[in-house]
C-alpha cells in the first residue's frame, strides 16, 4: 500500500520522545560511569516504561483516528544531502509501527524490570542498562524511520547493542567468540540491506517510503525481484533465517533478559517487520515471495529439529525461536493474504516466547546459572510460579486454544494451505515438532524426577522477576484477543491491503481440529520417549544420525567452515604471500634503495658553509644555464 | 626645487604601522624598563600589538568586500610602493597569525624551570664563566620580542611589494632579526651560534643574486616598478639576456628563502641549531612572506616571459620534492627531519607556481594557483606551528630530546601528546581529512589544470616516500619499547594553546575546506 502520510500535530508530535527517552538513558548511563551505579538501573527502567506510557498514548489517539488518516510522519531534520539526493531523519507513525512500538516498548519494560533483579550481583549492571535503552533505542529508531536508511541506523544500532549484549560477559571466551560470530554472520545480512537501499535508490531516485511506494509499480519485474531479494537476504541475517542462522544459537551466551528481549521478542523479528514494511516491493514480485517462503519453510523445520535434540534449555528455546520466526517469514511470504498473520503471530511470539526465556533465566537462577536440562527435574513444586507462568507459555506455543499461539499459528497454517500444499504439509508437520521439542522440554524441567547436581538448592525467583513472568503471562494467555474480530486484520489493512479470504476445502474450524491433532501426537511422542523413561544424567553417545545431526545444528557451522570459511583462508593466505613477496618486496625493495641513495647524499650535507655557498653557487648557475639554454638553444 | 610630501593611505597600511611601532617601543622597553618588568612588558605589548595589526588588517581586508560574489580587487598604495591587494592581505594575515602563535612560544617558561627558551646572554661565550652566570642569574634575551615584530614587518612588506626596492628592503627587514634569533639558543649554544652564522653568511650570498638581479632587470626595463616591468617584457624591447639573467638572479635569491633545491642546504642546518620556537616561526612565516614574494614578482612582472622561466620552475619543483623526500628517509633527528619535511613541502608549494596561465584560460571555479598555494600555506603554517611546538616538550635532563632515539615508545607513557604528534604527521604527509590533503589536492589540481601533468606524478610519489618517513616516526613512538629517560614536559597554556589551535586547524581545514577555499577564490587575484 502507499505510504501517504501527513505531518504530525496534537498529540503525535511527541513522537520523537519515544526514541529519545531511552537514548537519553543510553547516553547518561554509558558517559556517565561509576557515578550512576547506585541508580542507573532505575532510570533505565524508567526511560523504557516512560516511552511505553507515550507509546499507550499514541496508540490510542491513533485508534481514535478514522482508518484513512492513520499515517503520521514527524520531520526531525535533514541528515545529509547530495545533489538531488536527501536524507531527511523522518518518523513515520502508522498501525503497524504502533503495534511495534508497544511490543518493543511494554516487553523491553518489563524485561528491564527483571533484569533488575536477574542482573543484582553483576558489577557492570549499569553498563548492562546503558546496552539495553541503546538496544531499545535504535530498535525504535528502526520500525519508526520513513525511509530505508533511517531503517539501516537502526539496523546497524540493534546490531551493535546485540554484540555488546551477546559479549556482556567478555571474560568468557565463549561469549566473546558468540559476539563475534553474531556480528560477522549480520554483517552479511547487512550488506543485502545497504545493496538494497543503494538499488533502491538508483531505481527510485529516493529511499523515502512514501516516494518508493508511490513508484514501485513502475519499476521493471526484473529489478523489483532482486530488490525483494537482497532485502530478504537482510532479513535472513536478523531475524536468523536459514543460511545465516547459525549464530543465534551461540547468541545465547549473552544473559538472559538480552536473550528474551533482543533474541527472543523484538530484534530477531526486524527482518519480518522489514519485509511486511516493504509489502508495496514484494507485493509485485511473485519470485521474491517464493524466495520468502522457501527460506521461512526451511528454517521453520530446522530450528523445530534443532531444538529436539538440545539439552540446554536456552539453546532449545533457542531453536523454537528460529522456528517460529521461520512461520513469520513464511506468513510474510504469502503477500497480502499473509502480512496480518505474520504480525500477528510476531506479537504473540513476542509474548510468549520472552515469557518463557524470562522462565528459563528464573529457573537458571534458581539452578545456580546451569543451563542442562539432564540436570534439572521436578521443578514444579520448587518454583510454582516459574511453573505455571512456562505453562502458560507453552500451551500458547503449542497453539492449544484458546492461549495467544493457537490464534495467530493456526491462521498461518491455514493461509499457507491456501496457497500451496506442500508448504501448508510443511507448517503442520513443524506444529506437530514444535509439540514434542517443548513438551520434552517441560517433562525435562518441570516434570519426571529430580536429577540435581550437589548442593544446588532451587527456589522460588524474588518478585521483581516474577512479576514481569505473571505480566507476560497474562498476554501469552490473551493475546489471541487481538484476533477478535478480525481486528488486527483490519488494523494493519492500512499498511499491507486488502486481500481476499482462503476457502479450504476442510473449512477452518476443519482446519484447525487437523493441526490439534497432530500437536497432541507431538505431545504424545514426547510423553513415551521421554516421560514414561528414566532420563540419564549425560547425554547417551549412541544416538541415532538424526539426534547427532539436530545435536550439531544440522551442520550450519561445519557447511559455513567447509564452503565459506575453509576456501577464504586459502585464498587469503595465497593473498597474504603475494603481498609479502611481491607487493612488499617491491616497496621495501625501493625504501632500501631509496634510504642508500639518502644515506649517499646525505655526504653532501657536510656541515661547511663553505660547501653550502658552492652548492649555492652551482645552484645559481645551473638556473642560469637552463634559462639561457631553453630560450637560446 | 620643490618637494613634495609622499602621499600615504595610512589607513590602509596602519597594520604595518603597528607592527613597527610595537618594534620600535619594544626597544625602548629593552632601555627603559627594569629588568625584571621586561618579559611581562615585552610580552603584553607583542601580543598586544599583533592582536591590533591581525584586528585591523581584517578591517582592511573586509572593505575588499572578499565575503560576497564580487570582491574588489585592492589598490596599489604608498606613492606605487605596496599593493594591498587580496593576496597581499591574506599574507599579511596568516604572517600575524603564525606570529602570534610563535610570541606564545617564544614567551613559554615553565619548559626551561622558569625562563625562556633564549639564552641569558648571547655575547657570553659558551663553556665560560659568564655564560654559567648568566645562566644561574636566570637571565633572558627579552629583545627576542622586538625582533620578531621587526621579522614580522618585513614578512609583511616582502610579498606586498609592489616593486624590487621595496622587496628586497622587505627581504633584509625580515631577513636580519632571524638570522639574530636563529642564534639564541639557551641551550647547545654552539650548534645555534653556527646555525646563525652560517644562515648569515648565505642570506647575504644568496642576497647579492637578489641585488644583482635586480640590477640587471633595471638595465632592461629601465624601471622596478612591476607594472614597468611587465610592460618592458609585453614589449619585448631591449636586451633578451639581460631579463634573462635578471630573471634567473632574482629567482635565486627567492629560492633560497623558500628553502628550494638546491638551494636548500641552510635548511636542516638552521632548522636544528635554532631555538625550536624560532624555527617553528621560520618555518611558517618566511615560506609565507617568500611565497608570496616570489608569486607577486614572477607573475605580475614577469607574467609575460613565463614560457622562459617555466622549465626552471618545473626542474626546481621536481628537484626540490625528490630532495626533501630522499633526504629525509635517513635522518635521525626529528628537527632536521621537519627541516626536509619543509623542503619537500616547498617543492608541493611549486607546484602550485607551474599553473601560472592567463586569466582567461582559467575556468569558473577552477582552482587558481594563488588561491591553491595560499590555502597551503594556511594548513602548512598551523601544522607545522604545532608539530614544532610538541618538539620542545619531549625532554631529557640535557634539554630538548631531537634525537629520534629519544622517541621511541613515547605513545607507551604519553599517549595524548604521541597521538596529537601523529595526527599532525599525518597532516604533513597528507592522509584525507586532515588539512595537509586538502592544501596538496588543491596545488595538484591548480597544476594539472595548468598541464603540469609529469610535476604532478613526481609529485604524488614523492608524497607516498614522504609519507614512508612520517609514518616511521609513528611507528617508532607507538610500536617500539621505550628507552632512555626521555620524558614529556607539561607546558604552560600558551603552548598547549599553540598545538590545540594547530591541531584544530590540520582537522577542520581537512573535514570542511571549502570556506576558506571559496573565500581565497574571491580574492587571489594580483592587481597590476
Amino acid at each position: 500500500m502507499h505510504v501517504t502520510a501527513v505531518q504530525t500535530d496534537g498529540v503525535f508530535s511527541i513522537l520523537w520522545l519515544v526514541i529519545a527517552l531511552p537514548a537519553l538513558g543510553a547516553l547518561v548511563l554509558l558517559a556517565g560511569g561509576k557515578r550512576t551505579d547506585k541508580w542507573g538501573h532505575w532510570l533505565g527502567v524508567a526511560t523504557v516504561a516512560a516511552s511505553f506510557v507515550l507509546s499507550l498514548i499514541l496508540f490510542f489517539a491513533l485508534l481514535g483516528k478514522d482508518e484513512g488518516e492513520r499515517q503520521y510522519t514527524q520531520h526531525l531534520w535533514n541528515w545529509f544531502s547530495a545533489g538531488s539526493y536527501s536524507v531527511n531523519i523522518d518518523l513515520l507513525y502508522d498501525p503497524l509501527s504502533a503495534v511495534f512500538l508497544l511490543l518493543i516498548t511494554g516487553v523491553g519494560a518489563l524485561i528491564h524490570v527483571y533484569s533488575v533483579g536477574y542482573m543484582e550481583h553483576d558489577e557492570r549492571r549499569r553498563r548492562f542498562f546503558g546496552y539495553l535503552n541503546l538496544f531499545v533505542a535504535s530498535m525504535l529508531v528502526l520500525v519508526l524511520a520513513a525511509d530505508y536508511v533511517g531503517v539501516f541506523l537502526g539496523w546497524e544500532g540493534v546490531g551493535l547493542a546485540s554484540y555488546l549484549l551477546i559479549g556482556f560477559w567478555q571474560h568468557k571466551p565463549s561469549a566473546a567468540a558468540a559476539a563475534k560470530k553474531a556480528f560477522v554472520i549480520n554483517r552479511v545480512g547487512d550488506i543485502g540491506l545497504s545493496l538494497g537501499a543503494s538499488l533502491i535508490f538508483v531505481t527510485f531516485g529516493s529511499t523515502s517510503f512514501a516516494v518508493v511506494s508511490a513508484h514501485a509499480d513502475k519499476a521493471s519485474g526484473a529489478t523489483l525481484t532482486a530488490i525483494g531479494l537482497l532485502l530478504l537476504l537482510a532479513a535472513c541475517g536478523k531475524s536468523a533465517q536459514f543460511p545465516l542462522q547459525t549464530w543465534l544459537l551461540d547468541a545465547m551466551e549473552g544473559p538472559t533478559p538480552v536473550s528474551a528481549l533482543i533474541h527472543a521478542a523484538t530484534m530477531v523479528t526486524a527482518g519480518v517487520y522489514l519485509i511486511v514494511r516493504s509489502n508495496f516491493i514484494f507485493s509485485l514480485t511473485e519470485d521474491a515471495r517464493t524466495g520468502v517462503i522457501i527460506v521461512g519453510t526451511i528454517t521453520l523445520l530446522m530450528g523445530a529439529v534443532i531444538g529436539c535434540a538440545k539439552d540446554d534449555i536456552k539453546k532449545a528455546l533457542a531453536g523454537s525461536t528460529m522456528s517460529q520466526i521461520g512461520y513469520m517469514v513464511l506468513a510474510a511470504g504469502l503477500g497480502p493474504a499473509g502480512y496480518a498473520f505474520a504480525i500477528f503471530h510476531l506479537l504473540t511470539h513476542g509474548f510468549f516466547k520472552a515469557n518463557m526465556f524470562l522462565g528459563a533465566g528464573s529457573v537458571m537462577h534458581g539452578m545456580d546459572d546451569d543451563v542442562n536440562m539432564r540436570h534439572y527435574g521436578a521443578l514444579r513444586k520448587a518454583m510454582p510460579i516459574t511453573f505455571a507462568t512456562f505453562g502458560i507459555g507453552y500451551l500458547a506455543i503449542l497453539g492449544v486454544p484458546p492461549f495467544a499461539g493457537f490464534w495467530s499459528k493456526d491462521k498461518i497454517i491455514e493461509t499457507a494451505f491456501g496457497d500451496n500444499f506442500l508448504v501448508g504439509m510443511c507448517a503442520l508437520i513443524g506444529a506437530g515438532v514444535t509439540a514434542f521439542y517443548m513438551t520434552r522440554l517441560m517433562l525435562l524441567t518441570f516434570g519426571t524426577t529430580k536429577r540435581w547436581e550437589k548442593g544446588v538448592h532451587p527456589h522460588e525467583s524474588p518478585k521483581v522477576m516474577t512479576y514481569p513472568l505473571i505480566a507476560l503471562a497474562v498476554l501469552s494467555a490473551g493475546g489471541g484477543l487481538l484476533l477478535a474480530g478480525d481486528w488486527i486484520v483490519d488494523w494493519l489493512t492500512p499498511v499491507v491491503g486488502e486481500h481476499e479470504e482462503h476457502h479450504l476445502a476442510v473449512g477452518a474450524v476443519g482446519m484447525s481440529l487437523i493441526a490439534l491433532a497432530v500437536v497432541a501426537a507431538g505431545v504424545a511422542v514426547a510423553w513415551f520417549l521421554v516421560g514414561k523413561r528414566p532420563v540419564p544424567k549425560e547425554a547417551p553417545s549412541k544416538v541415532s544420525v538424526f539426534t547427532r545431526a539436530a545435536r550439531a545444528d544440522l551442520y550450519g557451522d561445519a557447511f559455513n567452515d567447509e564452503v565459506i570459511i575453509k576456501p577464504g583462508v586459502v585464498g587469503i593466505r595465497g593473498l597474504a604471500t603475494v603481498d609479502r613477496s611481491v607487493v612488499d618486496g617491491l616497496v621495501e625493495g625501493l625504501a632500501v634503495a631509496l634510504t642508500a641513495i639518502s644515506a649517499t647524499f646525505r655526504r653532501v650535507q657536510n656541515g661547511l658553509v663553505r660547501s653550502y655557498a658552492l652548492t649555492l653557487l652551482g645552484g645559481a648557475a645551473l638556473v642560469l644555464l637552463t634559462l639561457l639554454a631553453v630560450n637560446f638553444g | 626645487m620643490k618637494f613634495d610630501a609622499p602621499h600615504l593611505e595610512y589607513s590602509q597600511l596602519a597594520p604595518l604601522l603597528i607592527v613597527l611601532g610595537v618594534a620600535t617601543i619594544g626597544v625602548l622597553v629593552e632601555a627603559a624598563v627594569p629588568r625584571t618588568q621586561r618579559y611581562a612588558v615585552q610580552v603584553g605589548l607583542a601580543i598586544a600589538g599583533t592582536v591590533a595589526a591581525i584586528a585591523d588588517t581584517i578591517w582592511v581586508f573586509n572593505k575588499l568586500h572578499p565575503w560576497s560574489g564580487e570582491a574588489k580587487p585592492g589598490r596599489i598604495v604608498a606613492e606605487s610602493a605596496l599593493t594591498l591587494d587580496g593576496p597581499a592581505i591574506f599574507c599579511w594575515i596568516l604572517v600575524l597569525v603564525f606570529s602570534l602563535l610563535s610570541i606564545l612560544l617564544f614567551a613559554e617558561r615553565r619548559l626551561e624551570g622558569g625562563v625562556t627558551a633564549f639564552a641569558g646572554q648571547a655575547a657570553a661565550l659558551p663553556g665560560t664563566e659568564a655564560e654559567r652566570e648568566a645562566s644561574t642569574r636566570g637571565l633572558e634575551h627579552t629583545e627576542v620580542f622586538p625582533l620578531l615584530m621587526f621579522a614580522v614587518a618585513g614578512m609583511m612588506i616582502f610579498p606586498a611589494a609592489n616593486d624590487l626596492i621595496t622587496m628586497f628592503v622587505g627581504l633584509e627587514v625580515l631577513s636580519l632579526p632571524l638570522y639574530l634569533l636563529c642564534g639564541l639558543a639557551r641551550r647547545r649554544r654552539l650548534l645555534s651560534q653556527e646555525a646563525a652564522l652560517k644562515y648569515f653568511m648565505l642570506g647575504a650570498f644568496s642576497s647579492g643574486f637578489f641585488v644583482y638581479g635586480m640590477a640587471l632587470v633595471y638595465g632592461y626595463a629601465g624601471s622596478m616598478q612591476f607594472d614597468k616591468i611587465a610592460f618592458a617584457v609585453s614589449a619585448g624591447s631591449g636586451s633578451h639576456a639581460l631579463l634573462l639573467g635578471g630573471m634567473g638572479m632574482l629567482l635565486v635569491g627567492l629560492l633560497f628563502k623558500v628553502g628550494a633545491a638546491p638551494f636548500q642546504a641552510w635548511v636542516p642546518d638552521v632548522y636544528q641549531g635554532a631555538p625550536t620556537s624560532v624555527t617553528a616561526f621560520m618555518a611558517a612565516g618566511t615560506k609565507v612572506a617568500a611565497f608570496g614574494a616570489l608569486f607577486r614578482l614572477f607573475y605580475v612582472a614577469f607574467g609575460g616571459a613565463r614560457w622562459d622561466w617555466m622549465p626552471v620552475a618545473w626542474g626546481v619543483a621536481i628537484l626540490t620534492m625528490v630532495v626533501g623526500s630522499v633526504m629525509a628517509l635517513s635522518q635521525t633527528d626529528v628537527k632536521r627531519l621537519l627541516a626536509y619535511s619543509s623542503v619537500a613541502h616547498a617543492g608541493f608549494m611549486m607546484t602550485a607556481f607551474l599553473g601560472a596561465r592567463s586569466l582567461a584560460d582559467i575556468g569558473p571555479g577552477e582552482i587558481q594557483p594563488v588561491q591553491a598555494v595560499l590555502f597551503y600555506l594556511t594548513t602548512y603554517g598551523l601544522t607545522n606551528l604545532a608539530a614544532f611546538a610538541i618538539v620542545t616538550l619531549v625532554r631529557d635532563p640535557s634539554g630538548e630530546a631531537t634525537s629520534m632515539s629519544a622517541w621511541t615508545g613515547l605513545g607507551k607513557h604519553s599517549p595524548l601528546v604521541a597521538g596529537i604528534f601523529s595526527f599532525l604527521l599525518l597532516g604533513l604527509a597528507g592522509i584525507p581529512l586532515t588539512s595537509g590533503f586538502t592544501g596538496k589536492w588543491a596545488v595538484f589540481t591548480s597544476a594539472a589544470s595548468a598541464g603540469a601533468w609529469p610535476v604532478v606524478i613526481v609529485a604524488v610519489l614523492g608524497s607516498a616516500a614522504a609519507a614512508f618517513f612520517y609514518v616511521r616516526i609513528i611507528v617508532l613512538m607507538f610500536f617500539t619499547d621505550p628507552v632512555g629517560e626521555t620524558s614529556v614536559a607539561i607546558p604552560s597554556v600558551m603552548t598547549s594553546s599553540v598545538i590545540a589551535i594547530g591541531a584544530a586547524g590540520t582537522l577542520v581545514l581537512g573535514v570542511v575546506p571549502g570556506p576558506l577555499l571559496d573565500l581565497l577564490g574571491r580574492v587571489a587575484e594580483f592587481v597590476r
